[in-house]
């Protein structure tokens, strides 16, 4: 019964698009979540949502055909100076993150009320922030877009892998013996920006960085060396964003919180077998 | 052969000199031990040495073909270290990134070294285990074979054995003293233990409101040697 429903479903491309684009941006976030959620930066992928928000904004008001040419470029931008100023800045990281990120958000809402055409303004800002049905409602384009650069963060992933555990581990004894530490950080910096921007297709600019955080944190709850940590983590958001989407298409639920509660679901899951696990 | 210069050196932080031309050298084979009440600057002088900070003043080189990626070092622990999900071997390998170059994956001479310092600190055994279940003594030792990867020359350690308790203390301090004496590691290190400077040191850096730097021997026998190793040995850490 259900899986004849799902089968129906499959037959129209943009349910085809909408979970290959899901599984490939799950598979982004998550990775590098390991290393954001272990550096303290957690809340950075939520300040950086909200700048993509504003940006998004801001390419609605100009009225750019390809909004991503501005909302990527603007978010990378941000990115580096968060992280940059993470480490040694009058302003401190959090409150760095949270200025930027409720600044966005509240310039780019106003800008959209001002400015906007649409006679729905409410229903739009909902879409972005939540992602709502966005991700059924992909251009081809678009899919490719995402397919490009999850593949690129992907690459670059697996290059740096090594450095990025150093770089997480253990900024000073890297820096000390000649890693070029700030570069390592630059790539964290742009490759989250690029994650955001994607995700933001997926669940909306406000869930984002539970995509990010939860299949790190729960894969952190069981596993205890840093490479089945990522690769856990990497199998559970994927695993969550499959169960989420297809839930959302046979239920009819928005896709980008029914992604999340999944993965609250298995963070709890996760959770209770820690402790089981420390138990014995 | 000398490794390191340090001339007229000025340092501090956040724009608050502490320490003020500072002279010293460090040559092949030494066991440097930099002492000093706290807040006399000792981690920020190693910080600066490493290049993790810039001097206010002064000249650091590094000479006798030292480059800084052949340097070992040993840094007092990060909160972010206390719950991190990393197994030791994990640990230990990224001392070997250093030496690596723009190659992105270890080679089998990385590991082999990698297991070669893991059987030197003893913890072999523990190679599979997480590092945030380990006591401050072993979490130690992985942290000194992964500064080993990184060096066959010079290592900087920064209170190693802080935190300890005393029979992991007198093992960390054997430990370093067998590298300094067997494999001919230069070492330099800052603590507040003076006793044990006394004891494995052949040279002593003292910084303050006066300085000193010179041989142990002739660090006994100072009026500034003597006036700051009394209550310490007076008390229980001899």
């Amino acid at each position: 019964m259900i899986f004849s429903k799902l089968a129906l479903y499959f037959q129209y491309p943009f349910v085809r698009y909408a979970l290959i684009v899901g599984v490939l941006i799950a598979l982004c976030s998550s990775l590098l979540g390991v290393s954001l959620v272990l550096k303290r930066f957690s809340f950075i992928g939520d300040g950086l949502s909200h700048v993509a928000f504003g940006a998004m904004a801001v390419a609605a008001v100009v009225g750019l055909t390809n909004d991503m040419l501005l909302i990527l470029p603007i978010t990378i931008l941000s990115a580096v100076l968060l992280l940059r100023t993470g480490q040694n800045a009058k302003i401190k990281g959090d409150a760095a993150v949270a200025m930027i990120s409720v600044g966005a958000l509240a310039i780019g809402y106003l800008l959209m009320n001002i400015f906007s055409t649409s006679s729905n303004i409410s229903g739009d800002v909902c879409t972005t922030l939540f992602g709502a049905t966005s991700i059924l409602t992909l251009s081809k384009e678009k899919v490719w877009l995402c397919i490009a650069l999850s593949l690129l963060v992907l690459i670059l992933f697996l290059i740096f892998y090594h450095r990025i555990f150093a770089v997480t581990f253990d900024e000073s004894f890297g820096r000390a013996t000649g890693m070029k530490v700030g570069l390592y950080n630059l790539l964290i910096a742009i490759v989250t920006a690029v994650i955001i921007v994607l995700a933001m297709n997926l669940v909306g600019s406000l869930l984002i960085s539970a995509l990010i955080i939860f299949p790190a944190l729960s894969a952190m709850r069981i596993f205890k060396s840093f490479r089945s940590v990522t690769v856990c983590s990497a199998v559970l958001s994927v695993t969550c964003a499959t169960l989420g989407i297809l839930i959302a298409i046979l239920a009819g639920t928005p896709v980008g919180s029914t992604i999340v509660a999944v993965d609250i679901a298995v963070f709890g899951v996760c959770y209770i077998v820690g402790l089981v696990k420390e138990g014995v | 052969m000398t490794y390191l210069t340090c001339q007229n050196l000025c340092l501090g932080y956040e724009g608050r000199e502490i320490l003020h031309d500072l002279n010293f050298s460090v040559n092949a084979g030494d066991y440097l031990c930099i002492v000093g009440e706290n807040g006399s600057g000792k981690s920020t002088l190693i910080k600066t040495v490493l290049g993790l900070r810039e001097p206010f003043a002064g000249y650091i080189g590094y000479d006798g073909g030292l480059r800084q990626t052949e340097i070992g070092y040993l840094p007092q622990q990060t909160d972010i270290q206390r719950d991190f999900p990393a197994s030791v071997r994990e640990i230990v390998l990224s001392g070997c990134l250093s030496s690596r170059g723009i190659c992105p994956f270890y080679r089998a001479e990385d590991k082999k070294r990698a297991e070669e310092n893991m059987e030197r600190m003893g913890i072999s055994e523990l190679s599979d285990r997480c590092y945030r279940d380990l006591s401050g003594g072993q979490q130690q030792r992985v942290l000194l074979a992964r500064a080993l990867c990184a060096t066959k020359k010079m290592l900087l350690l920064d209170e190693p054995v802080s935190g300890l308790d005393p029979f992991a203390t007198a093992e960390m301090y054997r430990l370093i003293a067998e590298l300094n004496r067997n494999d001919g590691i230069t070492v330099l290190m800052v603590s507040h233990d003076i006793g044990a400077a006394l004891t494995y040191a052949t040279h002593i850096l003292h910084i303050g409101s006066r300085i000193f730097f010179g041989k142990r021997e002739e660090y006994e026998k100072s009026e500034m040697g003597r006036s700051f190793s009394a209550p310490a040995k007076g008390g229980d850490e001899g």
